[in-house]
């Protein structure tokens, strides 16, 4: 379990980091954290042949809130994140999925940014920014974009980002009024990749009906899921038991078509997405009114 | 006459701890030597393959490789092991001993079974090497199944046999044919137990010195037993047991696959470090852990319960298959534990046992923590609990009206265990343990009040309460050499090694109290040869038992020379001196007296002699080897909670009464039982081997193999009790085993307890959310070791139009990801080359082949697509039909997907979506290419 050979490079900037990518297109990878990265190139399943370190690039990392939302830099730890007041204020359902994600100690070391860009299927991250509506920033040769959360992931470990393109910042609106999130998974032990995980949010309207609802679902799809057909069914509704368990069917028959593996069976799948829905919207439903 | 024990019974804190928790302790990777080389083992991808080429040169010409080598290399070192325990004294056993091979002469029968062997300067390098081996290898039918493996027409792991029958062994007592026919009922199931790793936390290592001007040659090894491997080596390298060192150092963990297996890499490193006259060092990564060690059991057995209206036993009778794994290197221990441990702490008159051992293709199967007691504990205490259900009764209340009375020691249950003789229990009292359990549970009180409170509310716990013995501390023999040393302090050296055990502690506590000196000043060595020559190693629950009583009567002899040179030096007789704090004084006269230190000198005389008869030194060596070893029992109780809706359970407590006769250290007991407990629980719901029907390892990293963790696994709450063994002077069991033996059947019982409502019944082990999913809704367990891919796809044209367009590689080359070529071989036959990568996996080529048959045209074929690159193979089979539509024309496809090598063994997580995701594009691309043409 040694890695293949590579060559590394440790930049400083963002430029120097984009050039050295562009130098080597498609050969290099950047390495944020390296806790999914490293483990694949030492079962040499990942080889690249070029590692860029995006750790000593202090402008990639750092939290700031701002009157419209709140901006992450992408380098920045897992574990800073769960840990900052900003984030536990102004994007509770980031603090509330972030303990979720592995252990204290590759917590540590993994960042936002290379959680996002890994795009594991079973991740809790990329589902809750799917869930806030967030924007990604990338940077390239092309200069700077933006890209909504849900058009970023386009399939199996696959995203917008180009092999020279770096993901710089992640933008999380602010919540909206009478709004509520909550996040429920169920993994094997604690800080495993889920067998099944929902990231809701939910904002009511004065009459205390639901306005708007955005459900994401992890560990069911190539990867984040938009539960749109769960969203439409209580859209509109007031909050009844029965309409969140129409809801939560709506995301089990529906919005989904959940893979199998030695963990889960698609049936057992389905069954936990039914359950953790009705959960997650239940949760998010009693802090939206509580607000 | 020894005092009273001081320090045996007493909490005092290891003496090894400092050492281990300051990073200070020696273990086998810390092993760096001046030019020192390191290896890396190709290792067979396939479960089941026939070797016909192999090309080493180019990794030998790789810079900074040493030497490669392969079976043909090796010459006459190249040995099948040896078979290193011969099968008990049954009549009508039949046993084939088939052991493992140093590497792959001419066909692999596991999935990591070394093929060759790279020595190079750094491991890096030594891996990057590996890349330029070429293989031919002609891919066998692999044996997985136990029961398909018996019937006719199976592959055959070694073809020098008729079957795959590794051994069949029958044991009775009395007539379990005419217990059944008096029967009240009979309780018949069948119950499963799979596989497992022992998941030690240090790996294998082997490291290797050849001293050629001395004509030396040291091995460390991670080895329980470094006595066996270092007589082992010395025949096999045709040298002295006195030139060879065997060092196991401090190791981390040993749970039974460290033994002394003679691995392959075990007996290839030292042979490499002569040959090559430089130190070489293997350390074995997680990657290579999961195949290339052994591992636990997996079992299948149907058994049945005879019992009387009131819950008395009358009999049992238990038919199981054994899965040896592809070698039988360890013999029969594992099954014939099985057999002896079932019957545990009840009175069975009639017992029927039958077990056919099967040779698979897959990793050795020898002794791991509990050695295959659990499995016997498991289909007895399952039959128990059905047979109260069954009879109405308490799950309690039939253990308590089956077990062995007080008076019934010693107990002979006429079984023959692993020590090749039947089973005597020779000390237990088993009743008590129930009661002290079920209170410390608070069992009354949780079934009549909590459990029906909570069920109201909508929750759903469980209780459960089972019982087992343990047979220990079997012989042969262990050694001690116990020396006063000038200086005052005082030295132990024994022949077993040790893995954690506190044995640096529990020994000394056992001589400090003998020779009454303080335990820190007791200085204790374990797994050097060159400090002890003779022994057999740590295994079996034997250590504290065998060793440690061994010591014991070395203390004891050199107490008896402490009093004679006493006797000498101070002109007293031996009634007078009193021995206390290291020192000898003479009653009466506090301070007059003679250190132990001042007397080892005076004992080891500069001038005038040593008498005949007589030895200088305080220093003795004795033996310990009992005819039998001692019996310890235990009961475990835990409560559970479910949670039907998502299938999860949480272990809420767990409660241990332990009966290893005397403690010695009751803390370093209870970390043995929380540890074992752990391990069990691990056994019971997290932990299993899952391996396709190719015999493909499908969770071969931690990343999919589940161990336990420290939030998963409860605080045991422990209790013990003391019933000595009358066997040896101390009155000691073993306790090594013991947790992880009955937790698998605790685990049973108390969920079934909390799903009650719900009429799930357990009879397999581990159990996991997922298949307690399948209990609950009563669905037939899936398969889940293969990825099916069936659906449907509906192409814009006709059928001929489709039907043509399947057959032409130019199109079909579109249908395949990332393909760089495909071309037509031959009817039906398309050779290619395709570079696909996925996420995190960079694109690697792959050669492919596609083969189709069973041709109808237009309606029907079969196809197989083979794909072979750097991270694995795959093969798929695909069953296609087309049907004409109002929209086209319908292809219904069903497609079986297996994939070897490391994406086998890490992949699997992904394995559904990535096929499901290729056969969408492949299908979408192929449409594309028909509108082109129409
Ligand atoms: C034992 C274990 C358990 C885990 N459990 C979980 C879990 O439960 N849930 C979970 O979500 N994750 C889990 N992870 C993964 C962990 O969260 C990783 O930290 C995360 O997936 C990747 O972040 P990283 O910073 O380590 O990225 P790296 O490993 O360094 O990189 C990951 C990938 O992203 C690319 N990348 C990184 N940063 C950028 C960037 N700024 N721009 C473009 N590309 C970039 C890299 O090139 C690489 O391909 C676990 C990891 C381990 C080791």
């Amino acid at each position: 379990m040694k890695p293949a050979p590579f060559e590394y490079h440790r930049p400083g900037t963002v430029e120097e980091a984009l050039a050295v990518l562009a130098r080597h297109s498609g050969d290099a990878k950047p390495l944020a954290g390296g806790q999914s990265l490293i483990p694949a190139m030492n079962f040499r399943l990942a080889r690249p042949a070029v590692l860029v370190d995006l750790n000593r690039i202090p402008a990639l990392a750092g939290i700031r809130g701002s009157a419209d939302g709140l901006r992450i830099g992408a380098m920045t730890r897992q574990r800073a994140v769960e840990r900052d007041a900003t984030v536990a204020r102004d994007a509770p359902l980031v603090a509330e999925a972030l303990p979720h994600i592995a252990h204290p100690q590759i917590r540590t070391r993994g960042t936002v940014g290379g959680s996002l860009a890994h795009a594991d299927p079973a991740a809790e991250l990329p589902a809750v920014m799917v869930a806030l509506d967030a924007t990604f920033d990338l940077v390239g040769p092309r200069g700077r974009r933006s890209i909504a959360a849900t058009e970023f992931y386009t399939g199996l470990f696959t995203t917008a980002l180009a092999p020279d393109e770096l993901l710089v910042e992640i933008a999380i609106p602010r919540p909206a009024p009478r709004s509520g999130s909550a996040f429920v998974e169920v993994a094997r032990r604690h800080g495993d990749y889920a067998l099944a995980g929902v990231a809701a949010v939910v904002a009511l309207d004065d009459a205390g009906r639901c306005r708007a609802a955005r459900i994401a679902l992890l560990s069911v799809g190539d990867g984040p899921v938009l539960a749109r057909k769960a969203a439409q069914a209580i859209t509109g509704e007031s909050l009844t038991a029965e309409a969140i368990k129409g809801a939560a069917d709506a995301a089990a028959s529906q919005d989904i078509d959940p893979p199998g593996d030695i963990h889960a069976s698609a049936a057992y799948r389905r069954q936990l997405v039914g359950v953790l829905v009705r959960r997650a919207l239940q949760r998010a439903c009693e802090r939206a009114r509580s607000h | 006459m020894a005092p009273p024990p001081r320090l045996v019974g007493k909490r005092v804190l290891r003496n090894e701890d400092a050492r281990l928790l300051t990073g200070r302790a020696l273990f086998v990777d810390d092993v760096r030597l001046e030019g020192m080389l390191h290896v890396a083992f190709l290792r067979s991808e396939h479960a089941h393959a026939r070797l016909k080429r192999i090309d080493v040169s180019a990794a030998r010409r790789r810079p900074g490789v040493v030497a490669v080598y392969t079976a043909a290399d090796l010459g006459d070192y190249w040995r099948p092991g040896p078979l290193l325990v011969p099968p008990p004294p049954i009549p009508g056993l039949e046993f084939h001993a088939c052991t493992q091979v140093p590497l792959v002469k001419d066909k692999s029968r596991h999935v990591g079974e070394p093929i060759a062997m790279v020595v190079a300067e750094s491991r890096y390098v030594a891996e990057d090497a590996l890349a330029d081996i070429t293989l031919d290898v002609e891919p066998l039918a692999a044996v997985v199944d136990l029961e398909a493996a018996l019937s006719r027409g199976a592959p055959l792991v070694h073809e020098q046999l008729k079957s795959n029958r590794a051994a069949h062994v029958i044991q009775k007592k009395g007539d379990y044919d005419a217990a059944r026919a008096a029967a009240h009922k009979v309780i018949t199931r069948r119950f499963l137990y799979d596989r497992g790793i022992s998941a030690a936390i240090e790996n294998r290592a082997v490291a290797a010195r050849w001293d050629a001007r001395a004509e030396e040659l040291t091995v460390w090894d991670t080895t329980q037993a470094p006595i066996p491997i270092r007589n082992g080596l010395a025949a096999m390298l045709g040298l002295l047991e006195s030139q060879v060192r065997v060092i196991a150092p401090f190791v981390g963990g040993g749970f039974g696959p460290k033994i002394m297996m003679f691995y392959p890499e075990e007996v290839l490193v030292p042979w490499a470090a002569m040959r090559l006259g430089r130190p070489v060092k293997w350390t074995e990564d997680r990657r290579e852990n999961f195949t290339a060690t052994t591992q636990e059991r997996g079992q299948v057995h149907d058994a049945e319960l005879a019992v009387a209206k009131d819950g008395k036993i009358l009999g049992v009778k238990d038919v199981f298959l054994h899965d040896s794994g592809a070698y039988d290197s360890y013999g029969l221990t594992v099954p014939i534990n099985s057999q002896c441990t079932l019957l545990g702490p009840y009175d069975v008159p009639n017992y029927y046992t039958e077990f056919t051992a099967v040779f698979t293709n897959k990793t050795l199967v020898t002794p791991v923590r509990g050695a295959g007691r659990q499995h016997g504990v498991f289909v007895m205490e399952r039959l128990l609990d059905f047979a109260a259900r069954a009879l109405g009764l308490d799950r309690l209340e039939i253990r308590r009206r089956n077990y062995l009375p007080p008076g019934a020691f010693p107990f002979n249950n006429e079984i023959i265990f692993q020590d090749s003789a039947p089973l005597v229990y020779d000390s237990g009292d088993y009743a008590p343990a129930l009661e002290d359990a079920a209170r410390m549970i608070g069992y009354e009180k949780f079934v009549r009040e909590e459990q029906p409170r909570l069920r109201v509310a909508g929750r759903h716990v469980g209780v459960g309460v089972v019982s087992y013995i343990e047979g220990t501390g079997i012989g042969p023999y262990e050694g001690a050499r116990v020396t006063i040393e000038p200086s005052g302090r005082v030295r132990v050296a024994t022949g077993v090694g040790t893995q954690g055990q506190g044995h640096f502690t529990a020994f000394a506590q056992i001589v400090a109290d003998v020779l009454d000196v303080p335990v820190e000043g007791v200085h204790v060595v374990t797994g050097d040869t060159r400090e002890f020559n003779w022994g057999t190693g740590t295994f079996a629950s034997r250590g504290a038992v065998v060793a440690g009583t061994a010591c014991h009567a070395a203390a004891v002899a050199v107490r008896d020379k402490i009093v004679a040179v006493a006797t000498r030096v101070l002109n007293q007789p031996p009634e007078k001196l009193e021995l206390a704090g290291g020192r000898v004084t003479v009653k009466g006269a506090k301070d007059d007296g003679i250190s132990y230190g001042a007397l080892a000198t005076r004992a080891n005389p500069l001038r005038g002699a040593v008498k005949p008869g007589t030895e200088p030194g305080l220093e003795a060596t004795a033996y310990y080897g009992p005819d039998r070893g001692s019996t310890a029992s235990g009961v475990h109780a835990m409560i559970v909670e479910v949670d039907p809706e998502t299938a999860m359970v949480e272990i809420q407590r767990y409660v241990v009464v332990h009966d290893c006769g005397k403690l010695i250290n009751p803390m370093i007991v209870e970390g043995q039982i929380q540890g074992g407990v752990a391990h069990g629980i691990g056994n019971a719901f997290y932990e299993q081997l899952v391996y396709d029907d190719t015999g493909q390892l499908q969770n071969a990293s931690f990343m999919d193999y589940l161990l336990p963790t420290a939030t998963d696994v409860p605080r045991v709450e422990i209790a013990h009790r003391e019933t000595p063994s009358p066997l040896n002077p101390i009155g000691l069991k073993g306790v090594g085993e013991a947790g992880c033996i009955p937790t698998g059947a605790a685990f049973a019982q108390a969920v079934e307890d909390a799903l009650a409502d719900f009429g799930v019944e357990i009879t397999e082990i581990p159990l996991s959310p997922d298949k307690l999913f399948d209990l609950l809704k009563k669905t037939r367990p899936k398969k889940r070791n293969v990825v099916v891919l069936e659906g449907s796809f509906v192409f814009a044209g006709p059928r001929a139009a489709v039907w043509d367009l399947l057959q032409d590689p130019a199109v079909l080359g579109t249908a395949l990801p990332g393909a760089m070529r495909l071309e037509r071989t031959g009817d039906g036959h398309y050779d290619g080359l395709m570079k696909v990568g996925i996420g995190p996996v960079t694109a690697a080529e792959f050669s492919v082949r596609i083969t189709l048959r069973d041709r109808e045209p237009p309606a029907r074929y079969g196809m197989i697509v083979e794909g072979k690159g750097s991270f694995g193979f795959t093969r798929g089979t695909a069953q296609v039909a087309l049907a004409d539509h109002k929209s086209g024309t319908e292809m219904t496809y069903r497609a079986e997907v297996q994939v070897g090598g490391t994406i086998a063994g890490v992949g699997q997580r992904l394995l559904d979506s990535v096929a499901r995701r290729m056969t969408k594009q492949g299908l979408e691309a192929l449409n594309k290419a028909l509108a082109a043409r129409l």
